[in-house]
Formats: C-alpha cells, structure tokens, sequence
C-alpha cells in the first residue's frame, strides 16, 4: 500500500465508465492528511462522480483508492459502514431528510451511531448547529428553510460524528457573499481545530484557492494540472490558467461532447 | 427480427427486475430482526401506512356490505330464502370481497404513496446521504414501511369485512325488513372459522405482502427524477392491483375448489 501514512486519500490509475462513457481515465490522486485539498473541473467532469467513488457508493471500472489504508471497493460492506462513520459527506442538495426537522437531522447520525443518551445528544446538536450558525433554526423543517441554510444544516450534520475527513461538494454554490464568507471560514476552522482532513469539491475558483492546500484540476477523465493555488495561476498549461482565470475563450470546451454540429443540423435523420 | 430482438430485449430486462425485486425482497426479510429492535419506526410506519388507509376502507366496506344486501336480497327473495342475506352477505365479504376490495384499496391508497415517498427521497439523495451516514436505508427507511404494509393489510382487510356486514345489516334488514335474528344466526351458524375466516385471512396477508413489496420496491427501483417517480406509482398501482387479482383467482382455486 503506497504512503498511506501521510495520505488519506489514495487514488491509483481510478478508471470509471458510465456505460460506454469514460468519466475518469487512469487518474492518481493523493489527499494528505490534516490538509485541504481541492478538486476542481469544469461542470460535469465526474467531481461528484468522484465523491461518491470515494465513499465506496460506486466501484471503479479499473484501478483502485484507499482512504485510510482500507481498499474501499474490496471492503465488505460491514466494514465500508464503519469506515463512512469517520467519512463526512455535504452533498450538493444537501440531502436533507425532509421528514425531520433541523434539530432531528443533526441528530440523526448521533441518534443512529452514537447510542449517547438524548441530554448529550441535545448537547452536541446545538454546539453543531452553533458552529453553522443555525442554531436558531433547530424547529425548522427543511422546506423552510434556503438553498443556502440547507447546505449548512448538511454540514452541522455531516460533522456531527467527528469524522476524520468531510468531503464537500460545490459547498459555495447558492451562499451569499456573507455566508460565503463564513463558509469559508468554517471549513478553514473546522479543519484547523478538529484535525480533519477536507476535500473540496467546487468550481469556484476564489473561495476554493483562498482555502486550499492543494488544488487537482480534473478534465476529461485526467488530471490535468496540480498543485498549491499560487503553482497553479503560473501554470505553463494555458488550459489551467484558462480555467483559474475563468476566460471564457480557450482550449476548455463548454459542450457536452457530440457530433458534429453541422452535420447534425444538416441531416434528414427523423428525429427519434 | 427487429421486433423479435425488441421482444427478447424487454423479456431480459423484465427479467433482471425480477431478480433485481428477488434480491431486494430478501434484504428486507434480513432486516426484520433489526427492526423488531427498534418498534418505534415500525409503529410509526404501521400509523402512516395503515391508520391513515382506515377511512377509505371503512368508507368503502360500508357501500359495498350495502350494495351486496340490496343484491342479495333482489335474488334471494325470489326463492323466498332472504333468511340467507346475512349469510351470503358475511361468506362474500370474508372470502373475496375483504381482502380482494381492501387490497385494492390499499394499492391506491397506501402503495401508491409509499412509492412517490421512496422514490422522492431517492431522488433527493436523501437515501444515498443515509447511506453516506454508514446507515442502510433498507433496514432505516423500507424494511418498516414494507413490515408496516404486511402487518396493516389483514387488519385493514377484516375492518373491510366487518364493516361490510354492517352495511349489509343496515340495507337487509334496516331498509329492506330481512329478520334481524335470521340475519345472524344463519350467518354464525354457516360461517366457518377455519374454511372461510382463516382462508381469507390468509389471502389478505398474501395480498399485503406482494402489495407493499411491489410499492416499495418500485420506489427504490425508481429513476431519480420527477417523471421517474410519477411513473414507478402508477406503475404500483397497475402491478399491485393486477398482482391481487390474478393471486386471488390462484388463492380461490387452491383453498375453495376441489381442484
Ligand atoms: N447515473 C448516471 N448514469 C449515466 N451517466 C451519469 C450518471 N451520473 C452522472 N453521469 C455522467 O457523469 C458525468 C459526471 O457527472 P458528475 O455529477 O460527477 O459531474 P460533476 O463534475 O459533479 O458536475 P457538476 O459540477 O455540474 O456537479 C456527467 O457528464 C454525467 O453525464
Ligand atoms: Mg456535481
């Protein structure tokens, strides 16, 4: 097993296919521990798709990754159960149990795993929901609540159990610029303070440099330019520094990979 | 050929959801004993599921008890054996009309929101953010909403029945001036407990299980999308209610024939 000791996530030469579909194509990764670590790419290169590979939902077509020294697509499934109560995830949604209210979602995972009586799982439900700020919100119900509020209630629950890592998935998108603001801070907090490790899962180039150790740049399957945010805006790639920047022309294709455009507007093919 | 390569295509993929819906039955079988570790989820499905089915069923056990005294009495009188109404009225609804109608029922009802709930919560992530949380949404969210549906089917089938003979009381002998005392006594006298309460107990229990199993099922099978999930609960519908009536003819012919 290669470095496992300083790296909490290890990715070796990860091959997935959605069907015929190459999503990923041989890509390495190594997350260090303690650090956060930025995956970023253009929209619908396979970063939640990596996520969900990670947290062994998914198995790759070929090669493997470990995350704490445990292969994740051999592990029985008892054992990827307990390794995912150390795994936190913020979905994009946010995934709210929408039948519960916001105390009881933080208090799920505790309720479920934790078997501490109810007067210290009140306890720490209102810490996590003061560390989000939502505190207040405890009796809402999730369709009260914005966009924004349910990405952070996610968060209060994904660090309910104090996992070793949290991965975030597009944790800005839909935050104001004060939330923004203080999500930022709290991702750099929470790592700081709890020793975890975080990876970032966004296209949004500011937040995301001005709080990540380390930045992947995914395209097309591969990787195609790593290191810290400063190494990456230098980049010799003119395609990383087109996407860093965020010009709008350059080698970064927008479309969805199809046939040609002429000869599809041009032929007589019924549609289907 | 290209129609006989589009009929093998969807026998195969009918078949992997069988086997798909073989797996998943067994998961949730596996699940029970956790369950029964923790009854407060499952009572709280047997509320959602079953209670709130119980007015449609008492609404529609009375109407149907009701029709089949007025029917039975248009026929039976002319034999000059209206004595039998309470007779004809408890043997239809205990063997067929209970189970079949409140299975029905339930289908619409209950089967039908178990798998727009199921299918949604899928569609949100919700299940695959439990499934992040290292919880199983099998044993969490299914395996108490299917064991509610299959403890509450039988319950809901015998309120159906009872309720029914009710309404057949009211228009027999209410409306229609069938002796109240022969109304009775035929029925407790030919009323068999094993022959006909047990077998259609037994029915109501076969009918909730396949009823739920299809509504849970075709919500965790459900593409994650909205048209996804309108489409997997009409799906329960149609496949649960054609799943009790062909079952039924089975069960009848097995318990009642001599076949
Ligand atoms: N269930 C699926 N079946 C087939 N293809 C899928 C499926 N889920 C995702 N894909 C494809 O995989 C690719 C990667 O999806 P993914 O959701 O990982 O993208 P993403 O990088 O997270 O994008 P975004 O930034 O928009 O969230 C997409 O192009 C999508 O078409
Ligand atoms: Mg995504």
């Amino acid at each position: 097993m290669t470095d496992t000791i300083d790296n909490l996530v290890v990715v070796r030469g990860l091959t997935f296919k959605f069907g015929s579909r190459v999503i990923f194509d041989g890509i390495d990764l190594d997350l260090q521990r303690g650090k956060v670590t930025a995956i970023m790419g253009p929209s619908g290169t396979g970063k939640t798709t990596l996520l969900r590979l990670i947290g062994g939902q998914i198995r790759p077509t070929a090669g493997t990754l470990y995350v704490d020294g445990h292969e994740v697509p051999r592990l029985p499934r008892g054992e990827l159960f307990e390794l995912r109560k150390r795994m936190g995830m913020l979905f994009q949604s946010g995934a709210l149990l929408t039948d519960l209210s916001v105390f009881d979602n933080v208090a799920f995972p505790l309720r479920e795993h934790s078997g501490l009586p109810e007067a210290m799982v009140r306890d720490l439900v209102l810490m996590k929901l003061e560390a989000v700020g939502l505190r207040g919100a405890q009796r809402l119900m999730p369709s009260e609540l914005s966009g924004g509020m349910a990405r952070r209630v996610a968060l209060a629950r994904a660090i309910a159990l104090d996992p070793m890592m949290i991965m975030y998935d597009e944790p800005f998108t839909g935050q104001d610029p004060i939330s923004m603001g203080v999500l930022v801070k709290l991702i750099r907090d929470l790592n700081a303070v709890l020793g975890l490790t975080s990876i970032i899962v966004s296209h949004d180039v500011a937040e995301t440099s001005a709080i990540a150790d380390y930045i992947y740049v995914l395209s097309q399957g591969k990787v195609v330019g790593q290191g810290t945010p400063e190494a990456l805006r230098e980049s010799d790639s003119e395609w990383v520094r087109q996407f860093m920047q965020g010009t709008p022309d350059g080698p970064v294709p927008f479309h969805y990979p199809a046939d040609d455009y002429a000869e599809e507007l041009l032929s007589n093919e019924a549609r289907r | 050929m290209n129609a006989l390569q589009q009929l093998g295509h969807n026998a195969l993929v009918a078949l992997q959801r069988l086997g798909r819906a073989s797996l998943f039955l067994w998961a949730l079988l596996m699940g029970l004993p956790s369950l029964l570790l923790r009854l407060p989820l499952l009572i709280q499905q047997v509320f959602s599921v079953g209670v709130l089915s119980l007015v449609i069923v008492v609404v529609a056990g009375l109407f149907v008890g009701m029709v089949l005294g007025l029917q039975g009495y248009y026929t039976l009188v002319d034999f000059g054996a209206e004595e039998s109404l309470g007779v004809m009225v408890a043997l239809s609804l205990v063997r067929e009309l209970g189970p079949v109608v409140a299975a029905l029922l339930f289908a619409g009802r209950a089967g039908s929101a178990l798998t727009a709930e199921i299918g949604l919560m899928k569609a949100t992530e919700q299940l695959s953010g439990m499934e992040m949380m290292a919880v199983d949404p099998l044993k969490r969210v299914i395996a108490p909403r299917f064991f509610a549906g299959v403890l509450s089917m039988p319950l809901l089938a015998a309120i159906f029945s009872a309720v029914g003979v009710m309404g057949g009381y009211i228009a027999g002998v209410g409306l229609l001036g069938v002796d109240a005392g022969a109304f009775w006594s035929q029925m407790q006298a030919r009323v068999d407990f094993y022959e006909d309460i047990m077998n259609g107990v037994i029915k109501s229990i076969a009918f909730g299980i396949v009823v739920t199993w299809i509504a849970v099922f075709e919500g965790y099978d459900a593409v994650p999308t909205s048209e996804g999930v309108s489409r997997a609960t009409t799906r329960t519908v149609v496949y649960a209610s054609l799943a009790v009536l062909g079952l039924d003819f089975v069960l009848t012919a097995l318990m009642f024939g001599e076949v």
